[in-house]
């Protein structure tokens, strides 16, 4: 796998870099929990973290005029255990200079139609909202707290209103882990884009509907393998949502996140239009393999390690 | 009582859920890349055997149940209960067969088995990991064949079935994973 995924990107002149998996600062997602470690350099000591990607220390590259990157490490989420997710795993992270998102789906088609070949069938490319409504007959971008919670009563998900109640974010979450994403790809890879702007994370909100993110999500049997941005490369926009994360983190009681103020100068100095995206290999392998969990791909899982 | 953080949700676990004890069977930890992480969990009310599924948000929690389990020795069944006695108080407990449930096809007379106790009444019986057991019943098997390759279904004396090699003979001991109804080996006598 690792093989066709490098003479991929080399056959399209996309360079391999390596970052650093230990940096001063973190992502400030409180959805994503990092791992901590103690930099002695005496007289002082520094508090490090492990990425949960290598999408900072890129997009940093992407400023300093390297050109289109990718790379293929390793990535800490913390808390993350279950029959998809170890808190170790592999990510093939890629960004493409000049790239708007449909450029980059046509991309990620081609490289899966490479990994795959005939085992899958012809892709899939759908918007969040025909999607969501089809399987849930619910407008994914206006939130309607009594419709959202006559479709919970009527699909027997009544701790959705208990957990979500007026966090249209979080029932969007909700109903689509559990309601849609099953669903998505069957035996076929489906990209799906055009997320509500209030799932945006570091993607651009859409030119022509503001309502709607240039993000776009990848899935094959329901399994999500990775999540792409037409990146935002506004300074002041990424900082405005690092703030924003931030007091979300303070609000929930979550460890405090160091904000990436060396990315934020990347961007100041310019981040050229580019378009990238996360996959997560050990899924991809899962998929390959028909694994029914990724202990089965990965040499030793976290409670081997 | 201790507190379980969905993350500690482990299949055995009780916890206390609507007031009554329940057990983990399943716990899917459902998450999108960058979204709000999801613990989907297959729970067992042990007092109603019901089983349900409910979501929690990562990271919530649940009181733990006041359920023991304790060593006992199965001593015989009365038709409508089982009779179970601890070894040390020679304490005796009965249970009925909705509590015993899937447990009986394992014990036979005088085993160890564990008995769940909730507020001191029995809640659940989990036999042994490893019984050995008579087979009552089985097709006679054909000449030469060695473990390898098929099988055969084999009746046991508490009413199990499980499949054995073709060389195993009716009215032979046989050892059993009850985790997987699965045969381990003969037992010699």
């Amino acid at each position: 796998m690792l093989e066709r995924i490098r003479a991929f990107f080399a056959q399209r002149h996309v360079l391999e870099v390596e970052t650093p998996i230990l940096s001063h600062a973190s992502g400030t997602d409180p959805q994503l929990a990092f791992f901590t470690t103690t930099y002695y350099s005496p007289p002082q000591t520094h508090t490090l973290f492990l990425q949960t990607s290598p999408e900072f220390a890129m997009k940093r590259l992407l400023a300093s005029g390297c050109g289109s990157i990718y790379q293929i490490c390793k990535a800490f989420r913390n808390n993350e255990v279950g029959r998809f997710h170890n808190p170790e795993f592999t990510l093939l992270e890629w960004y493409r200079v000049g790239f708007d998102l449909h450029d980059l789906m046509d991309e990620v088609e081609a490289l899966f139609n490479a990994l795959f070949g005939e085992h899958l069938k012809a892709p899939e490319r759908l918007a969040y909202s025909t999607v969501f409504a089809h399987y849930t007959g619910l407008d994914a971008l206006t939130f309607s707290y009594h419709t959202y919670c006559d479709f919970a009563k009527r699909e027997n998900l009544q701790d959705a209103i208990t957990l979500c109640g007026e966090n249209h974010a979080l029932w969007l979450d909700f109903l689509f882990s559990f309601c849609v994403q099953p669903h998505l790809g069957k035996n076929a890879l489906c990209l799906i884009y055009g997320y509500p702007a209030c799932q945006s994370s570091l993607a651009r909100i859409n030119a022509t509907n503001p309502s709607i993110t240039d993000r776009v999500e990848v899935f094959i049997n329901g399994v999500e393998l990775g999540n792409g941005f037409y990146e935002l490369t506004h300074a002041a926009e990424q900082n405005a949502r690092f703030d924003a994360e931030i007091s979300a983190r303070k609000n929930d009681n979550l460890p405090q996140a160091t904000k990436d103020t060396r990315l934020l100068a990347a961007l100041d100095a310019g981040l050229p239009d580019c378009a990238g995206i996360a996959i997560g290999l050990d899924r991809v392998l899962m998929i390959l393999n028909e694994s029914a969990s990724i202990s089965d791909v990965l040499s030793f899982d976290i409670q081997h390690a | 009582m201790a507190v379980y953080s969905t993350n500690e949700f482990r299949s055995g676990l009780k916890v206390m859920l609507d007031n009554d004890p329940c057990a983990i069977i399943e716990n899917e930890f459902v998450k999108p890349g960058k979204g709000q992480a999801f613990n989907r969990v297959k729970i067992r009310n042990l007092k109603t055997a019901r089983v349900i599924e409910r979501t929690f948000k990562s990271g919530d929690t649940l009181e733990g149940a006041d359920v023991v389990d304790v060593e006992m020795q199965y001593l015989y069944n009365d038709g409508e209960y089982r009779h179970f006695m601890m070894q040390e108080t020679f304490e005796q407990y009965q249970a009925d067969s909705k509590i015993v449930g899937d447990a009986a096809l394992w014990l036979k007379d005088q085993d160890m088995c564990t008995v769940t106790l909730w507020n001191d009444a029995p809640l659940a019986v989990t036999p042994a990991n490893f019984v050995e057991l008579e087979i009552i019943e089985t097709d006679p098997g054909v000449r030469g064949d060695t473990s390898g390759g098929g099988g055969k279904p084999a009746k046991l004396s508490t009413g199990a079935v499980v499949r054995v090699p073709l060389f195993v003979q009716q009215g032979e001991m046989i050892k059993v994973d009850t985790r997987t109804a699965e045969y381990i080996s003969r037992v010699k006598e």
